[in-house]
C-alpha cells in the first residue's frame, strides 16, 4: 500500500496538447473497433440481407419500365433523366451513401443520457461530448466497411453491367467521394442536433420518427428526387435532406452537369457548416439548461 | 370428487387479452395517438411513391392489367394483411423470443390452455389497426374510381367481395404461420433479434403483384416464393379476386386461388409442427 502512496505526492502531469489527444482518440477508436469484431458472422449476414429490398426494386422498375415502352437501345424510356439500368445503379449507389450517413439510434441516444442524466459524465471529464460522439461513430463506420466491403463489393460485381458508363472521370469521381464524406458529417450533426432538443424537450422519439419518415421520403431513399413534380423538386432541392442518399448517387452517375459540381459542392459544405454551428450552439445552451441531480 | 378437466373457453380468454391491451393502450393515450398518426404518415409516404410512378406509367408491368387504380386495390389489400398481423401477431412474436430467452415460457408452458393460442394472442397491438383505416380509405378510393371511370368500368360482384375477405383472412394465417415458425427458431438460437428485419424483407417480396417476378432470373425467385413459402400467394390472390371481373378466368388463376387454399392449410399444420419441435427442445433459462 505505502509504494503506492508514494506515487501520489507526485503532481499528476495535466495532460494535454495534440500528442494526448490523438492517444486519447486512437484509443476510442480501437474500442468501437474491437466492440465491432465480436459479432462478425451476425454482420455479414446483416449486411448481406439489407440487399434483398433492392430485388424488389429493381423488379418493380422492371415492370415498370417495360409497361412504359422500350427498356435498351437508343430510345430507351426515361423517368426523371433515368433509364432502367440507370435505375438499379441509383438505388446501389444510395445503399452506400446511406450507409455513410445513417445514423442508427443517435438522437435518440443522445436525449436518453440527457435523460437518465448520464451525460453529466462528459461535463466533468476532459472529453467533448459531441467530438468523443463523432470520433464512436466514425470507428463505427470504419470497422463496418471493413467488413462490409465484401458483401458490397460482391454485389457490386454482380451488377456491373447496370453501371453503363463505367467509372466516371477522376474529378466527378472525388466529388462523389467529397459529397459521401460530407454527407456522413450532415447526417451526424444533424441528428445529433435533433438529439440536442432533449434538452429541452425530454421525449424526443416521436419528432425522431417524423423526421425520419421525411428523410426517407425526401432524401431519395425510394426514387431519385428528380422525379418529383417541379414544383416540388425545386423545394426539395433547397433542403438538406438530399445530402443524405440523392446526391452522392447522382454526382456518380454523372447526373450533376460536371460545371455545376464545384457550386453544389459549396451550398453542401455550407449546409454543414450551418449544422455544425447549430448543434455546437444547441448543446452550449443545453448544457447551460441542464441541472444535474445526485450522482 | 370427479374433477373434470378444465377446459378453457378460448373466446374468452381472447376477448380478456384484447380487453387488457386495450386498457394499457389507453393508459398512455398521447403514446397511442402518436402511434396511430405515424403509421399513417408512413402510409402517406408509401401512397405518395406510388402515385409517383403511375405519374411515369401507366401500369405495373406490360399487359398485367395492373393500372392506378387496381394497383391501388392491391395495395390496400398488403395494408389490410399487414396490419391485421401487426396488430395481433407481431408484438406476440416478439415477446416470444423473450420469453425464451429471460426463461419465462416455463410460466406459459405450466398454464392450463394451449400453448401456441397462449403465446399467439396476449397481446394486441390496437394502435396498428390505424392501417386498416388506411387501407380502408385506398381501397374506397380505388373502387370507386374503378366503377366510376369512362373506359373499362367495373363493380366487383357479392361473389368476389365475399372471396376477398375469405382469402385475406386466409393470407393473415399464412403470415401468421411464418412468423410463428420464424419465432419458435429462437429456442434453438438463444435469441432471434432480427426477426422483425427478416419479416420485413420477406414481405417486401409479397407487395408487388407477383408478375414482375416472372421473368428472367426472378423465375427462381418466383418458384420458390409461391410453391416452398407461399408469401406471394398471401396478396395476389385476395387482390387478384377483387381487382380483376371474376367471369373471364384462365385456369391458371383458379390454380393459384386452389393453391392458396392448400397453402393454408399446410402452413397451419406446418407452423403446428415447428413450435412442438421447438417446445420439445426447449430448456429453461432460469435455474
Amino acid at each position: 500500500m505505502s509504494s503506492t502512496l508514494s506515487t501520489i505526492d507526485e503532481p499528476v502531469p495535466h495532460h494535454s496538447g495534440i500528442a494526448w489527444k490523438l492517444s486519447l482518440w486512437w484509443m476510442i477508436l480501437r474500442t468501437a473497433l474491437e466492440e465491432r469484431f465480436v459479432y462478425r458472422g451476425d454482420f455479414v449476414l446483416g449486411t448481406l440481407m439489407r440487399f434483398l429490398p433492392i430485388i424488389t426494386q429493381v423488379f418493380l422498375w422492371s415492370a415498370v419500365f417495360d409497361a412504359i415502352g422500350q427498356v435498351e437501345g437508343e430510345k430507351a424510356a426515361e423517368i426523371g433523366g433515368y433509364q432502367f439500368p440507370d435505375m438499379v445503379a441509383y438505388y446501389l449507389l444510395t445503399m452506400i451513401a446511406r450507409a455513410f450517413s445513417s445514423m442508427p439510434s443517435l438522437a435518440s441516444g443522445i436525449s436518453q443520457q440527457v435523460r437518465d442524466g448520464e451525460i453529466k459524465r462528459y461535463m466533468i471529464q476532459p472529453i467533448d461530448f459531441i467530438g468523443f460522439l463523432l470520433l464512436t461513430r466514425v470507428a463505427h463506420k470504419l470497422a463496418y466497411y471493413t467488413i462490409a466491403i465484401l458483401p458490397f463489393a460482391l454485389v457490386f460485381y454482380l451488377c456491373r453491367e447496370y453501371f453503363v458508363d463505367g467509372w466516371p472521370p477522376l474529378n466527378v469521381f472525388f466529388s462523389f467521394c467529397a459529397s459521401l464524406v460530407m454527407g456522413f458529417l450532415i447526417g451526424f450533426f444533424f441528428e445529433a442536433l435533433i438529439g440536442m432538443i432533449g434538452f429541452w424537450f425530454l421525449e424526443v422519439s416521436s419528432l425522431l420518427f417524423v423526421m425520419m419518415l421525411f428523410s426517407f421520403f425526401l432524401s431519395g431513399h425510394m426514387f431519385p428526387l428528380t422525379m418529383l413534380p417541379d414544383g416540388v423538386e425545386g423545394l426539395v432541392n433547397f433542403l438538406p435532406f438530399k445530402y443524405l442518399a440523392y446526391f452522392p448517387a447522382a454526382v456518380f452517375l454523372g447526373k450533376v452537369p460536371e460545371e455545376e459540381l464545384p457550386m453544389e459542392l459549396a451550398v453542401e459544405a455550407a449546409w454543414l457548416v450551418f449544422f455544425v454551428v447549430a448543434c455546437r450552439v444547441a448543446y452550449a445552451r443545453g448544457v447551460r439548461r441542464y441541472s444535474g441531480f445526485g450522482g | 370428487m370427479n374433477e373434470l378437466p378444465v377446459r378453457p373457453n378460448y373466446w374468452k380468454v381472447f376477448l380478456t387479452f384484447a380487453r387488457n391491451s386495450l386498457v394499457r393502450d389507453m393508459t398512455f393515450r398521447t403514446n397511442f395517438l402518436l402511434q396511430c398518426v405515424s403509421s399513417v404518415g408512413w402510409t402517406a409516404m408509401n401512397v405518395g411513391f406510388y402515385l409517383i410512378i403511375f405519374q411515369h406509367t401507366a401500369s405495373i408491368g406490360e399487359g398485367t392489367g395492373w393500372d392506378r387504380d387496381r394497383f391501388f386495390l392491391f395495395i390496400a389489400t398488403t395494408w389490410f394483411i399487414n396490419s391485421l398481423v401487426q396488430a395481433f401477431f407481431m408484438p406476440n412474436a416478439q415477446e416470444f423470443s423473450e420469453l425464451i430467452r429471460t426463461g419465462g415460457l416455463d410460466f406459459a408452458l405450466l398454464k392450463p390452455i394451449d400453448t401456441q393460442f397462449l403465446i399467439s394472442f396476449r397481446r394486441i397491438e390496437w394502435s396498428a389497426l390505424s392501417n386498416f383505416a388506411s387501407g380502408l380509405v385506398i381501397a374506397g378510393y380505388a373502387l370507386w374510381s374503378l366503377a366510376t371511370r369512362d373506359i373499362d368500368p367495373m363493380i366487383p360482384s357479392w361473389w368476389s367481395v365475399l372471396l376477398y375477405v375469405v382469402f385475406i383472412l386466409c393470407g393473415v394465417v399464412m403470415m401468421y404461420s411464418l412468423m410463428i415458425c420464424l419465432s419458435a427458431t429462437s429456442i434453438w438460437l438463444g435469441r432471434n433479434q432480427s426477426l422483425y428485419n427478416f419479416w420485413f424483407y420477406i414481405t417486401n417480396f409479397s407487395r408487388y403483384p407477383m408478375e414482375i417476378y416472372d421473368k428472367g432470373w426472378g423465375k427462381p425467385l418466383y418458384g420458390f416464393f409461391t410453391f416452398v413459402i407461399p408469401i406471394l400467394l398471401v396478396v395476389n390472390v385476395p387482390a387478384r379476386l377483387l381487382a380483376k371481373p371474376i367471369s373471364p378466368r384462365t385456369n391458371w388463376e383458379w390454380q393459384m386461388v386452389g393453391l392458396a387454399v392448400i397453402a393454408t392449410v399446410l402452413s397451419v399444420l406446418i407452423s403446428r409442427w415447428v413450435f412442438r419441435l421447438a417446445l420439445g427442445s426447449y430448456r429453461s433459462a432460469s435455474s
